[in-house]
């Protein structure tokens, strides 16, 4: 362990210097807030009366959304990116450390210190002008719980995105599509319990809702505290799978590398 | 027994190749063209420990295709490996963890981080040992005289700066063995003596095993006892740096400075490379006539001011060893 412990934190730490960035991010991510906040509340205005959440629930789960939004895998790792594109990816051979767990661990602090910088201010504003709902003491525990799988699950998808730059080469592509997925099908631009009911068994079984929708709406009380070990579970999971698909996919990539050369 | 032991490897490079035009790009689509490129072709050699190899030849010649089978990193079509006993790619973890690797044209530090991190970080991978870890820390630190830079972040350093604490960075873990590829490619005088002088140190006083690729002579001429010489993927030469002045030619060279303006001097058993009206340079073949024969004949005849005898610079061996091998 000791070894990757390391390298996420030392690549927190460089990350953490970019104070910036994260102040332009956190005045972008609060005017954008504002606007979907109202949005929603002119909708709610004018809809009938069974909507699958209310607007308070909605309210919050649109600034835990604005407070976390790094924490989805947004777009491809650069660095990792420019190393497969120019073979120096055989460089990373020479540590004497398992290559898919450093890409892991990287990943890791990619997702949670950009986030961090961010959600302490948004959250801190968004709690004092009355959006956000603190339900109860259990409800964010439970939220808590499920944002570290939430990570867990976002460090995976982003580092199977990033292996498959040894296929794909160039990373637009990628990136515009992570990025549209990701947004949508994780509850980032609309709620997931919004969406039609038809659709809801399909967002229930893909693995986005576990990156924000799951930790949101436990907050909300929206889905029980009770509920959290089955939701923990498919987070979980899906972690476990694309962990696995993402290194049996690398080790393929290496092989060919090694062999054929950088 | 040696430390490193290669036998007949082969390496081949399958290399697409691009049809010209459009037409040819839509053919590409369809089926691409191979070419196969032998980077290594049979080489063996064996290294014992504490000796300091330098390993040189012409540019795609399969210097940096062998370092990259030695370390783990690349594996070959066939032939057999043991560097410290294990196969390197069957065993990389294992081998990667007791070899140190330098790229002269590459750092292999953290560009963000401030050097004295990145170290630390490298002791984490590495599983250094506190204790160990700042013992070394604190000696290579001495040696390479970085202290002023230990803060600094990578990024701010100059190119000189950066060779000697990536040198470092290469030795936190105490390995064995060090490859280095053209690590003074670029520097200033003063960081190659620095270097050199560095890297003789390590050799003799620490019995690390190096194994140096690079084009610039002087660090051969300066540190290797031994030299390989590689060309086309087979080795051309192993032996002594004299070995290999004496395999391309045994020419020695007389420079003479002449007392008066006069360009005259001429030798039947010499040949004049040089001519200026108060310096002449003669090359002669010392087996064909003694260098005090000819300096006598020349004084008889002519008064001398000052004389030197010297051997042909490296770089013109090289280059003749090359030219010869690819013929």
């Amino acid at each position: 362990m000791r070894p990757y412990l390391a390298i996420l934190s030392a690549r927190a730490r460089v990350l953490l210097q970019y104070r910036a960035a994260a102040a332009a991010g956190f005045a972008c991510q609060w005017f954008w807030g504002l606007i979907r906040m109202m949005i929603f509340q002119a909708f709610y205005q004018n809809a009938g009366a069974s909507a699958p959440m209310n607007i308070q629930q909605v309210v919050s789960y649109v600034w835990l959304g604005q407070a976390l939004l790094l924490l989805i895998p947004l777009r491809v790792d650069g660095d990792m990116a420019e190393k497969i594109r120019s073979g120096n990816i055989a460089y990373e051979l020479l540590r004497p450390i398992d290559l898919y767990a450093h890409w892991y661990a990287r990943a890791v602090a990619d997702r949670i210190a950009p986030a961090a910088l961010r959600a302490a201010p948004m959250l801190a504003v968004a709690t004092l002008a009355g959006w956000l709902k603190w339900t109860s003491p259990a409800a964010t525990a439970a939220c808590a719980v499920a944002l570290v799988a939430a990570t867990l699950l976002s460090a995976a998808v982003s580092v199977l995105v990033s292996i498959t730059m040894f296929q794909t080469v160039s990373g637009v592509g990628i990136n515009s599509a992570i990025l549209a997925v990701t947004f949508l099908l994780s509850g980032i631009i609309i709620p997931l319990p919004l969406f039609p009911d038809w659709l809801q068994p399909v967002l229930n079984w893909l693995p986005f809702r576990g990156l924000m929708d799951v930790p949101f709406r436990l907050f909300t009380g929206h889905i029980p505290v009770s509920q959290l070990p089955g939701q923990l579970a498919g987070q979980l999971a899906w972690t476990l799978a694309i962990g696995l698909a993402g290194r049996w996919l690398l080790g393929r990539s290496v092989r060919k590398l090694v062999i054929q050369g950088g | 027994m040696p430390q490193i032991i290669v036998e007949n490897l082969v390496k081949t490079f399958r290399v697409a190749q691009r049809r010209a035009g459009v037409l040819g790009a839509i053919a590409g689509l369809a089926r691409r063209r191979h070419k196969t490129v032998k980077a290594l072709d049979g080489v063996s050699l064996a290294v014992e420990e504490g000796e300091l190899l330098g390993y040189i030849g012409p540019n795609g010649a399969g210097k940096s295709t062998t370092v990259k089978i030695l370390s783990g990193i690349l594996v070959p079509d066939s032939g057999r490996v043991e560097v410290l006993g294990r196969t390197p790619w069957k065993r990389r973890v294992e081998t990667v963890s007791r070899i140190g690797v330098v790229f002269g044209q590459r750092t292999q530090l953290w560009w963000d981080l401030p050097v004295v991190e990145s170290f630390e970080l490298l002791r984490d991978i590495y599983r250094v040992r506190s204790a160990d870890y700042r013992r070394t820390r604190d000696e290579l630190v001495g040696l390479l005289d970085l202290d002023p830079l230990l803060d600094t972040p990578v990024r701010q350093l100059s190119l000189g700066q950066r060779m000697r604490c990536d040198l470092a960075a290469a030795l936190l873990h105490s390995p064995r063995i060090l490859y280095l590829d053209e690590p003074t490619i670029g520097l200033d005088a003063v960081s190659k003596l620095a270097v050199r002088d560095f890297l003789r140190r390590l050799n003799r006083d620490r019995g690390v095993t190096i194994i140096l690729t690079t084009h610039d002579m002087d660090d051969i001429e300066a540190l290797c006892r031994r030299v390989i010489v590689i060309h086309e993927g087979g080795i051309y030469l192993d032996g002594t740096l004299e070995g290999l002045r004496a395999r391309v030619s045994r020419e020695r060279r007389l420079t003479v400075d002449l007392a008066r303006e006069n360009g005259q001097v001429s030798d039947p058993d010499a040949e004049v490379i040089f001519r200026d009206p108060r310096r002449v340079t003669l090359a002669f073949d010392p087996q064909r006539v003694a260098p005090a024969e000819l300096i006598a004949r020349i004084a008889a005849r002519h008064e001398i001011r000052d004389l030197f005898v010297e051997n042909p610079p490296i770089e013109e061996i090289v280059a003749r060893l090359y030219q010869g091998a690819g013929q």
